[in-house]
């Protein structure tokens, strides 16, 4: 690497907030060249580094950027790619107070559009912050000395609240915005069964209410029990793709290339998903368990768990659980004993819906841009770091702790419902319940409205109108259908909302979620917007068939050859509509 | 050899041997697939999809450039469905990017029957932007550049070690750039050139075209090539002197050379000003 650093030096501040992630400098730094394998070995770290910054300054500057150059030994042409990827880092001097706004479909439809245009340019426009059932919602954030800082997500919000945090007015407390699912005290609940109660805070309590014997029985009966176990609950993923998740753990376990890796993917920023943040507020120590179950399965000693930024409840409390388990003996060198070391890394996203799709968010930790790699290999064979690795969602790792627990058939799922309905929320039905059956759970549609369609598994997942309610929610019948349960999210929309402002927020989010890697997804993504643009405004270039014409030769070159799911995805849900809902 | 590998290619059956990529294969049975950030010196950037090939039983198409050959593969390398992301693909990046300099794209444009302007009206987003003068020796047009991250491999890891280019952005507002896009003389660019040998579209040019061309006097016909050896270092790597009425007007490296690969440095690619010294002329004449 040649280096040629800008002149502009790093503050104190600066440099003091890149020493809490990589340690303090090593002496005369700047002048010893430090180099090789001790430097390689901290490259991961600069994603955290880069948040440090962003913390207590509020943007990455160019001297931060060369500073960070000379520690990491990572280009400062890089690290500014890798910085300007991230919508919640700022490469260029920012107010330290940041509001940001959820103006996603679930949210509109809960009238942040009105919201929206009280509080014009003094808020950022945020994609789904994953608090549909509460919206309207926002992330407040303040950078400083960490006394002063303030990271919190408010839901529901009114345009009064935002005006007075821009104020200097303190949000409300982390925990404020922490309320059980709506199914709490119903009897059956499997993988609500402990996020539906009170939040436990000490392992004691944890282990009293269950916790850890599945873990204590798999250190027990060794990987290939728990295998054998997830296999017969017919467990599949829950992040989307709906993949086996014992043919995963098989795979990696076997693999040979050591070591392994254990991640749990918590980046839930699919439009309408929030299932995920639920179980890592209310459940934290289940998820860790459960991930440490799925290192030792698969033969891990280094776990990592990535959670999205916009989740700061979640955070603090899996990082407080990862703190109480270690303490305990549950995590680190000897879990549950001498014989299975095990340890786990929370990994804050920094804004990037693309990484969680598994290779982007490897990347993402790996301290590079959040680009999908290409597939094959596949993880299991080449994942974090280049190792085999096994990757699950949220929800998967706890559904894997009931299926120790209880045995039989994983058999429930999560939905998130928002939208119209009286009583939006995280439910837990059996797989195969009905849409219309779900959406009576929640209370039904708000009284005077009518349904007018569902958005089935969020921005990538499809439009249905009401000739479809009576969907048995299950991975075959779905496929059956040609649809996907995808993430779980169900947003209810009724008649009063323009659905073509819902397909144009649809074809926005995955313009301005697109990584920008490949050309069918990076022009796809946005000449779909334009045309549906002017298609909705009447104003189409040529006829309304050419519109339709080029509409669908862009969703076939963007399905048939994106990298990632996320071009492969990104008509879908235009596409049903434009067909007049599937 | 039993190590070898089985699969059909428009339903001709070939075998090839393990490790083999699709594009190669296709090329063992006459078949050339279309490329365009693929470059035979670099790991697979996978970034255009230009490349893309059907495979019997999968989901999506398959970029041929990396996907290596398994045993039993049915590919098709000219069905409906692979000509029309083809076209597509150069279509979506023929309505953002000037493609004008890039003339390979614009015969596979008329190939594959795209007509790019069917996706453009006055607002339809581009990637037009004001070219980076800001050096004597070589330009940066990112009108023209279709993010094949050719040149980033050619100053990173893949060739110069010198990291002074990255990919900044994210989505459509992805670009090739220095760090907070400072000019390339505060940046860490050493002027190898090499990024410049890669790009194809003519997104990064040698100065003394770029003013040749300004002028309106830069004329291929009036060009010759000369092969000859760096005068300036031991390693003696191999120049490809593009001459315009006596003037060297670019230097080239050529890619097959299996040593050089495509690299020079400063000296080879920038330094021939002395060949045309007045009174070197003399002496050699
Ligand atoms: C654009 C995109 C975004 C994704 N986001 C998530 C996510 O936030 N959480 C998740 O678990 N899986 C997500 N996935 C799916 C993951 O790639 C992966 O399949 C999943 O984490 C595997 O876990 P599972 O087998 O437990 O479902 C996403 C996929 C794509 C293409
Ligand atoms: S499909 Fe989109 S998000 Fe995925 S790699 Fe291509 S550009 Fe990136
Ligand atoms: S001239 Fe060489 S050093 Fe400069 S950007 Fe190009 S490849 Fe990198
Ligand atoms: S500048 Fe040229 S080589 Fe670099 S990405 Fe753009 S088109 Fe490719
Ligand atoms: S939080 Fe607004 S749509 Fe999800
Ligand atoms: S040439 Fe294969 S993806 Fe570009």
């Amino acid at each position: 690497m040649d280096v040629k650093l800008s002149g502009a030096t790093a503050s104190d501040v600066e440099r003091a907030a890149v020493a809490t992630v990589l340690g303090p400098e090593p002496p005369q730094a700047g002048r010893v060249v430090r180099a090789g394998r001790a430097q390689r070995e901290q490259r991961h770290l600069l994603l955290p580094a880069l948040h440090a910054l962003q913390d207590s300054v509020g943007w990455v500057s160019r001297g931060a950027v060369d500073h960070l150059a000379e520690r990491l030994g990572v280009a400062p042409a890089e690290i500014y790619g890798v910085a300007s990827f991230y919508h919640l880092l700022a490469t260029e001097p920012q107010p330290a107070l940041a509001v940001h706004v959820c103006d996603d479909v679930a949210c509109r439809a809960a009238g942040a559009g009105a919201l929206l245009g009280q509080l014009g340019e003094a808020v950022q426009r945020s994609a789904c912050l994953g608090l549909c059932d509460r919206g309207s919602a926002a992330l407040v954030r303040r950078s400083g000395p960490p006394g002063e800082r303030i990271d919190v997500a408010v839901a529901p919000v009114t345009a009064l609240q935002v005006a007075g945090f821009l104020g200097g007015e303190a949000p409300p407390e982390l925990a404020a915005a922490d309320i059980p699912p709506p199914q709490a005290g119903k009897p059956g609940l499997r993988l609500l069964r402990r996020a539906a109660g009170e939040v436990i805070t000490t392992v004691d309590d944890y282990e009293a209410a269950g916790g850890l014997a599945a873990l204590r029985r798999a250190l027990e009966q060794g990987p290939d029990w728990v295998l054998a176990e997830v296999k017969a609950a017919a467990l599949v993923g829950r992040g989307g793709a709906a993949f086996p998740t014992a043919r995963k753990w098989e795979a990696v376990l076997r693999a040979p290339s050591r070591p392994h890796y254990a991640v749990c993917n918590a980046d839930e920023s699919e439009t309408g998903t929030f299932k995920d943040r639920v179980l890592l507020e209310r459940d934290a120590f289940a998820v860790l368990e459960s991930l440490a179950i799925a290192g030792f399965a698969t033969g891990s000693e280094h776990g990592f768990l990535y959670v999205r930024d916009e989740y700061p409840l979640a955070r603090a409390r899996l990082q407080a659980a990862i703190e109480a388990l270690r303490q305990a003996g549950w995590l680190g060198a000897a879990v549950g004993g001498p014989g299975f070391a095990f340890d786990v890394e929370l990994r804050r996203g920094a804004g990037a819906y693309i990484c969680g799709e598994e290779t982007a968010l490897f990347n993402s930790i790996e301290g590079r841009r959040g680009e999908p790699r290409n597939k094959p290999p596949f993880p299991v064979e080449s994942g974090l770091f280049g190792q085999p690795t096994a990757v699950n969602n949220v929800e998967t790792l706890v559904a894997v702790l009931e299926a120790l627990r209880v045995g039989g058939s994983a058999s429930t799922k999560l939905f998130c419902v928002s939208g119209a309905v009286v009583r939006p929320g995280v439910y837990e039905v059996e797989l195969g319940t009905t849409l219309q059956a779900l959406i009576e759970l929640a209370g039904g549609l708000q009284p005077g409205r009518r349904l007018q369609a569902v958005l089935l598994g969020g921005a990538a997942g499809s439009l249905v109108g009401p000739s479809r309610l009576d969907l048995e929610l299950s991975f075959e019948a779905a496929r059956a259908a040609g649809l996907s349960l995808g993430s779980g999210a169900v947003v209810v929309l009724d008649e009063s909302l323009d659905l073509s402002e819902v397909v144009l927020r649809i074809a926005r989010f995955f313009r301005e979620e697109s990584c920008g890697q490949c050309v069918p997804c990076r022009v796809g993504t946005v000449r779909q917007e334009e045309a549906l643009r002017r298609l909705f405004s009447g104003r189409p270039l040529g006829s309304r068939e050419d519109e339709l014409v080029r509409l669908s030769d862009v969703a076939e070159v963007m399905r048939d050859a994106s990298i990632c799911g996320l071009g492969q995805t990104a008509a879908i849900a235009v596409q049903s509509a434009l067909r007049g809902l599937s | 050899m039993s190590a070898e590998l089985a699969l059909s290619i428009d339903g001709r059956d070939i075998r090839v041997a393990p490790g083999t990529t699709l594009r190669e294969a296709c090329q063992l049975v006459g078949t050339e697939i279309p490329t365009l950030c693929f470059n035979p010196n670099f790991t697979a950037a996978n970034a255009c999809r230009l490349c893309v090939v059907e495979l019997e039983g999968a989901r999506t198409l398959v970029p041929a450039c990396s996907r290596a050959v398994e045993s039993g593969m049915r590919i098709q390398t000219a069905s409906d469905r692979v000509r029309h992301s083809r076209r597509l693909v150069l279509e979506l990046l023929g309505s953002s990017v000037d493609l004008s300099l890039a003339p390979d794209l614009g015969e596979l444009l008329r190939e594959y029957g795209g007509r790019p302007e069917r996706f453009s009206e006055a607002g339809s987003a581009t990637v037009e932007q004001p070219v980076k003068v800001d050096n004597e020796l070589y330009v940066r047009d990112y009108s023209r550049c279709v993010l094949c991250y050719r040149c980033v491999q050619a100053c990173g890891v893949e060739a110069q070690n010198t990291f002074a280019i990255w990919v900044s952005g994210r989505g459509f507002e992805a670009r090739i750039s220095t760090e907070y896009d400072a000019p390339l003389p505060d940046s860490a660019c050493v002027y190898c050139g090499n990024c410049i040998e890669v790009c194809p579209t003519g997104a990064l040019m040698f100065k003394s075209e770029f003013d040749l061309r300004a002028a309106g006097t830069w004329d291929e016909g009036r060009q010759s090539t000369t092969t000859t050896i760096c005068s300036y270092c031991g390693v003696g790597c191999s120049l490809d002197l593009v001459v315009q009425d006596n003037q060297i007007v670019r230097v080239n490296s050529p890619e097959g050379n299996d040593i050089t690969l495509g690299n020079l440095c400063i000296k080879g690619r920038f330094g021939h000003q002395f060949v045309s010294e007045p009174k070197r002329r003399e002496r050699s004449s």
